[in-house]
């Protein structure tokens, strides 16, 4: 457990004092120094939270964008919704696998990137749409998945 | 045409999302003459007279379910519904990201009027750029005394907080939602007892969307009867449409209830692209039946719609051309329920993996003729037999696609493929 983290958890149950309400606020939190929420972290959450291990963990396994696996420093969500799709998103997938060497789902062996899909990111006029680090960026046609992997990224 | 622009009548306004500028263009305005012109009842009563519907999906009359709230004491919440995440919808991620106050002066006036103490923005996981716009402007308007105790000096207070969701459609079912919220997983309730009776905490309850919401503040300053003035008797006034797809200009289009989807299309969006034809519209997001080419003078207001065969659902309005692979759309969108079911009851969790299942291998050329009465078979079991209103969702497209083109169906059958020549990233067996 960070140092940190007892304050984190403490100013989430100022904001949310009822119900477990700060227990997303906090794996967010803790996601976002972290990059992904391990079984130890985990853990320590539940400690924090005073909730049983089990149950922070079921909540974690049901929101997808909760990763309890390590992820890349850039994580690359493409939008394969259907609007995406007619644009092309599913050429833009298969580019960026073979760029990357790495099939959706997962990570380069370097730990740079996760490639993901996602489901539609209600932005259907830039489609095909594409999310680094949940930062928006469309439209991206295959063509420029050469460009979107030689970009700098704000994390 | 001449677009009259209301609730993105400031999208062209630079830095409108800083309190500054909204301020210096008549924001929160509304907010100081309904804290000082209206009770909170008699703004319930204007809400009722405008005829306002939710524009979450369910075009539910607001001031009705105001009006559900039990006058028992107990203290009320105020939920603002941002989790958009219905495919082709994509209207409430440009309110909350480009003019985040408008919201945020609606939250008040609505509280104000439901007499909520606190109030909770539930923010759609992926959309990060819109939690940190509404944080933002949320502390602004805390600075700036719209917010906290003794709003502009009266006697009524309100506590405003932002709340991140971490990716899940499920979460936008208002029960959902409410489980979420308190720090659970977002498995839909039971209902009844609805939210007004026994919703976050258990306490009353009002959940609306952020449309909805944002239609306050114009309300309040121009009236009910401008309102009345747009739209149908039974569907007044204005919605945004999220239009994408074929079309050269796709994009958020705010109408008059009751313009035609033919308006919409070649007009507000600026036609099909070059060369290409409608083949079906989805016209209110990826739940509802398609609508045909011979139906695009169809109004756009939710009982025509209804008539028509379908639904105005969200106003995420997916045109559909020439060049789609009908098979292969439906596919996609069913495959969307697949991922997002939330597990909790059989026909939805089982029968959109199925249907997925079987739609991709008739795409990809495996599949047989009696592959389509399996559908239907599903289809029946999940028709009306699911916890939620999911389940039901994930048919609007297949079911009509299968009525209107299942010689596109049988083609791929017969061909061992898709005659389009169209190609689909794998999604079950990858
Ligand atoms: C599966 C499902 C997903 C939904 N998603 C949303 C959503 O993203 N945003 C929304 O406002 N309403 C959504 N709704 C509708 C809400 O349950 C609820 O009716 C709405 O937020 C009420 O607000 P309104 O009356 O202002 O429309 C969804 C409903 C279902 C069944
Ligand atoms: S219909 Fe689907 S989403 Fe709704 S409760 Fe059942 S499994 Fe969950
Ligand atoms: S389908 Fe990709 S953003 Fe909507």
């Amino acid at each position: 457990m960070k140092p940190e983290w007892k304050a984190w958890a403490q100013e989430a149950k100022n904001e949310f004092p009822r119900a477990n309400s700060a227990l997303m606020p906090l794996m967010h939190r803790i996601q976002l120094s972290e990059g992904w929420l391990s079984n130890e972290t985990i853990r320590d959450v539940a400690e924090l939270m005073e909730l049983p291990v089990q149950y922070v963990e079921s909540v974690a396994s049901f929101y997808s964008l909760f990763h309890r696996q390590a992820v890349g420093k850039r994580v690359i969500h493409v939008c394969v919704g259907l609007s995406c799709a007619l644009k092309g998103s599913d050429e833009l997938m298969h580019a960026l696998e073979e760029r990357l060497g790495i099939k959706e789902g997962q990570t380069t062996e370097d730990g740079a990137y996760t490639l993901l899909e996602a489901e539609c990111l209600a932005a259907c006029d830039k489609a095909p749409m594409v999310q680094v680090n949940l930062r928006y960026e469309g439209p991206v046609r295959p063509e420029d998945a050469e460009r979107l992997l030689s970009e700098e990224v704000p994390s | 045409m001449s677009a009259q622009h209301y609730l993105l009548r400031n999208r062209d306004v630079e830095g409108i999302d800083r309190i500054e500028v909204y301020e210096a263009n008549r924001g929160y305005a509304a907010l100081r003459q309904a804290l000082k012109d209206y009770q909170p009842d008699e703004l319930v009563a204007m809400v009722k007279k405008s005829g306002l519907r939710g524009r979450g999906g369910a075009g539910f009359p607001t001031g009705m379910k105001w009006g559900f709230l039990p006058n028992d004491g107990r203290s009320r919440y105020l939920v603002v519904n941002s989790d958009e995440a219905e495919p082709g919808t994509f209207k409430d991620r440009e309110l909350i990201e480009e003019n985040p106050h408008q919201l945020v002066e609606g939250i008040i006036i609505s509280s104000y009027a439901t007499r909520a103490s606190e109030a909770y923005i539930y923010c759609r996981g992926e959309f990060l750029r819109g939690a940190e716009q509404l944080k933002r402007a949320v502390k602004e308007a805390y600075d700036h005394g719209y917010l906290g105790k003794n709003i502009l000096g009266t006697d009524y207070s309100l506590e405003l907080k932002v709340y991140r969701g971490a990716g899940a459609y499920i979460c936008g079912e208002e029960s959902a939602l409410l489980e979420s919220l308190e720090g659970k997983r977002g498995n839909p309730r039971l209902k009844p007892p609805f939210p007004a009776v026994a919703g976050l905490y258990g306490g009353p309850t009002v959940v609306n969307n952020v449309e909805t919401i944002c239609n306050l503040p114009p309300l309040v300053t121009y009236g009910p009867e401008w309102y009345t003035s747009m739209g149908t008797e039974k569907s007044p006034g204005l919605k945004i449409m999220s239009v994408s797809g074929a079309v050269k200009r796709p994009g958020n289009y705010e109408i008059p209830l009751a313009t035609p989807l033919r308006t919409l299309i070649e007009e507000y969006a600026g036609g099909m692209l070059p060369g290409r034809t409608v083949k079906a519209v989805i016209p209110g997001g990826s739940s509802v039946p398609l609508l045909m080419p011979d139906q695009l003078d169809t109004p756009l207001d939710y009982e025509s719609v209804v008539k028509a065969g379908s639904m105005l659902g969200s106003g995420g309005c997916i045109v559909l051309d020439d060049r789609v692979c009908m098979v292969g759309a439906t596919a996609r969108l069913v495959k969307f329920y697949r991922e997002e079911s939330c597990g909790k009851c059989t026909p939805c969790r089982e029968g959109t993996y199925w249907m997925t299942d079987v739609l991709e291998r008739i795409e990809y050329g495996q599949g047989q003729l009696s592959d389509l009465d399996l559908l239907a078979d599903v289809a029946d079991n999940i028709a009306g037999k699911c916890f939620c209103p999911l389940g039901d969702a994930s048919l609007g497209v297949l079911v009509s696609a299968l009525k209107h083109f299942r010689h596109e169906f049988e083609a791929h059958v017969a061909d061992h493929g898709c005659p389009m020549g169209a190609r689909l990233y794998d999604t079950v067996n990858h």
